[in-house]
């Protein structure tokens, strides 16, 4: 948490206030985000999460690594109020929340200028307001050259770009992440890492990263947390001490290795 | 900040595209040409050989009318303006009641399959009612529909829509669920509202499915005309009523070419929804436009 205060705040920004959502703003004092002793049921009896305590503060990016099917995407979809919780209470204080998927989610018959708009659209934002937002996220994730294309016409990679940007055009305080480049090679996954990095230090959001990669997670992170198989509870909680911006040459950084090691017995002893 | 898009960028994007795929057309143009006309010509060839073998070498001379040769079925039904006359304002008007029962199918056909789709106790009252109009005989239940409705264009339009309604409902209500739950997320996090979600995910995810009900539908409605025209023996003549007459009367050229007439009706109209789908979603559907069927 520490890297708060150093994290470079310059750059392009989308942020300007925004004629949908007047969020309370977070106060310095309470955290964004706080789970206390949230629990998960289904109906069908499985319990995905049980007694989950966790306090995410504006700014953090926070990676939440454990086994699949430790509820980790029930957690992402709890904080969106895509699913109620069972038990326990759960604290937002930010309605402007940005959800990014493992897939893409892109609508195939729109372009991606349709699709980037979407949310806006959505949202009912004027359509000069949604269009120079989308022109802005656009450039931002460096496809302006092909805003005219269909998604099929693109690489897992650019359409991760998309899905990146649409979410980038309500400038969410909040950005859910669920594995989203868990399904691309390891070159494109690296370099999306950075890019991600990038737009974390320019466009000022708070980060829920759920990803299966332990060098992902510490990676990206000021903090990365372990749960354990179902039902999944928090297991460890691991802060990252390295400064940003960081280079992909951190990956081979001693220190990172450690780090990476003790995240990954934790994941051992979950599991 | 600089993002470049070279390692997963336009390079292999293109290699994936429409552009790859293209200059491959080019390069092989003619023998591609060939090898996708080449195979229909030559089966349509040696049916036409067959047709002439049965009618010259099958059948003595006393009883050719059963099989009457091609040229002989095109000279006495097309090339002779009074036939030629009675056989296309007959099928004039089995296309008029065909069309506008497809037209009534695919409005009907849409909004019960959009209710169904919205609510699950609608499904479940509809859906069994939508089946039995493939199960029940039709053939059966024209006659009854002649002594109920009068055997007018009402009667024949009705044959139509019992005919056709079916593959559009099954294939809309389809495409409306194959929406994915990712996407029906995207939208319940961004508000939308239930006609937008129509409008803007679940119709347009259903497009290509509802053009291959479409599609089928057209086909049915054209024999679901004549079917309906042909059992009704009365009223204004359609191809269906022709062909009864001609048969009653042993005029077997004029029988088969209204039959080539109206397979080349059925034709025209799944070939015009198969374009139709080509255009609309063959940009992002890779389904769309191959015959299928």
């Amino acid at each position: 948490m520490q890297e708060r205060g150093r994290r470079s705040r310059g750059g392009p920004s989308l942020a300007e206030p925004s004629p949908v959502d007047d969020s309370p703003i977070a106060s310095e004092a309470a955290p964004l985000l706080t789970f206390a002793g949230v629990g998960k049921r289904f109906p069908d009896g499985t319990t995905a999460l049980e007694g989950v305590d966790l306090r995410v503060e504006a700014g953090e990016f926070v990676s939440v690594i454990g086994p699949s099917g430790c509820g980790k995407s029930t957690l992402l979809r709890i904080v969106s109020d895509l699913t109620k919780a069972s038990d326990g209470t759960v604290d937002i204080q930010t309605n402007k929340i940005g959800y990014v998927f493992q897939d893409p989610t892109l609508l195939p018959w729109r372009s991606v200028q349709a699709n980037v708009e979407l949310f806006a659209e959505l949202r009912r934002l004027a359509k000069t307001e949604r269009r120079r937002r989308a022109d802005a996220a656009i450039k931002l994730v460096g496809l302006s050259d092909f805003a005219g294309h269909r998604p099929r016409a693109l690489s897992g990679g650019m359409r991760m770009r998309v899905s990146l940007a649409r979410s980038l055009t309500l400038q969410p305080e909040l950005f859910l992440f669920d594995e989203p480049f868990g399904a691309l090679d390891e070159i494109a996954r690296e370099r999306l890492n950075d890019e991600l990095l990038q737009l974390y230090l320019t466009q000022r959001f708070t980060a829920l990263f759920v990803t299966h990669s332990v060098t992902e997670a510490v990676y990206l992170s000021t903090r990365v947390l372990v749960m354990s198989g179902r039902p999944g509870r928090v297991l460890a909680d691991f802060a990252v001490p390295f400064e940003y911006p960081r280079s992909p040459r951190l990956r081979f950084d001693e220190r990172f290795a450690r780090l990476a090691g003790q995240v990954s017995a934790g994941l051992r002893e979950g599991g | 900040m600089s993002i470049d898009t070279d390692l997963t960028g336009p390079d292999e994007a293109v290699g994936r595209g429409p552009i790859g795929a293209t200059s491959r057309v080019v390069r092989g143009g003619r023998w591609r040409w060939l090898a996708t006309w080449g195979p229909p010509a030559a089966v349509f060839v040696a049916s036409i050989g067959v047709w002439y073998g049965v009618s010259y070498l099958l059948l003595d001379p006393r009883r050719r009318f059963l099989v009457p040769p091609p040229h002989d079925v095109i000279r006495v039904s097309f090339l002779d303006p009074y036939n030629l006359r009675e056989l296309l304002d007959a099928l004039w008007l089995s296309t008029r009641v065909a069309f506008i029962g497809l037209a009534i199918s695919i409005v009907l056909g849409l909004a019960l399959a959009v209710a169904m789709n919205r609510a699950k106790w609608i499904e479940r009252s509809v859906y069994p009612y939508a089946v039995l109009t493939q199960t029940i005989p039709i053939l059966a239940m024209v006659p009854l529909f002649g002594f109920w409705f009068g055997f007018g264009n009402f009667s024949r339009v009705l044959v139509v829509v019992l005919f056709c309604i079916f593959p559009i409902i099954a294939n809309t209500l389809f495409g409306l669920q194959s929406v994915n739950q990712e996407h029906h997320d995207l939208f319940t996090l961004h508000g939308a509202n239930r006609l937008t979600r129509l409008w803007k995910l679940e119709f347009p995810t259903a497009l290509p499915s509802i053009f291959t009900g479409l599609r089928i539908a057209a086909g049915l409605a054209v024999i679901g005309a004549i079917v309906a025209d042909f059992f009704f023996k009365q009223g204004d003549p359609g191809i269906g009523i022709l062909i009864d007459r001609y048969e009653s009367r042993l005029q077997s050229e004029q029988m088969v070419g209204a039959i080539i007439l109206s397979s080349l009706l059925g034709i025209v109209v799944f070939w015009f929804f198969g374009f139709l789908a080509h255009r609309v979603v063959g940009a992002w559907h890779e389904s769309a436009g191959g015959l299928d069927t």
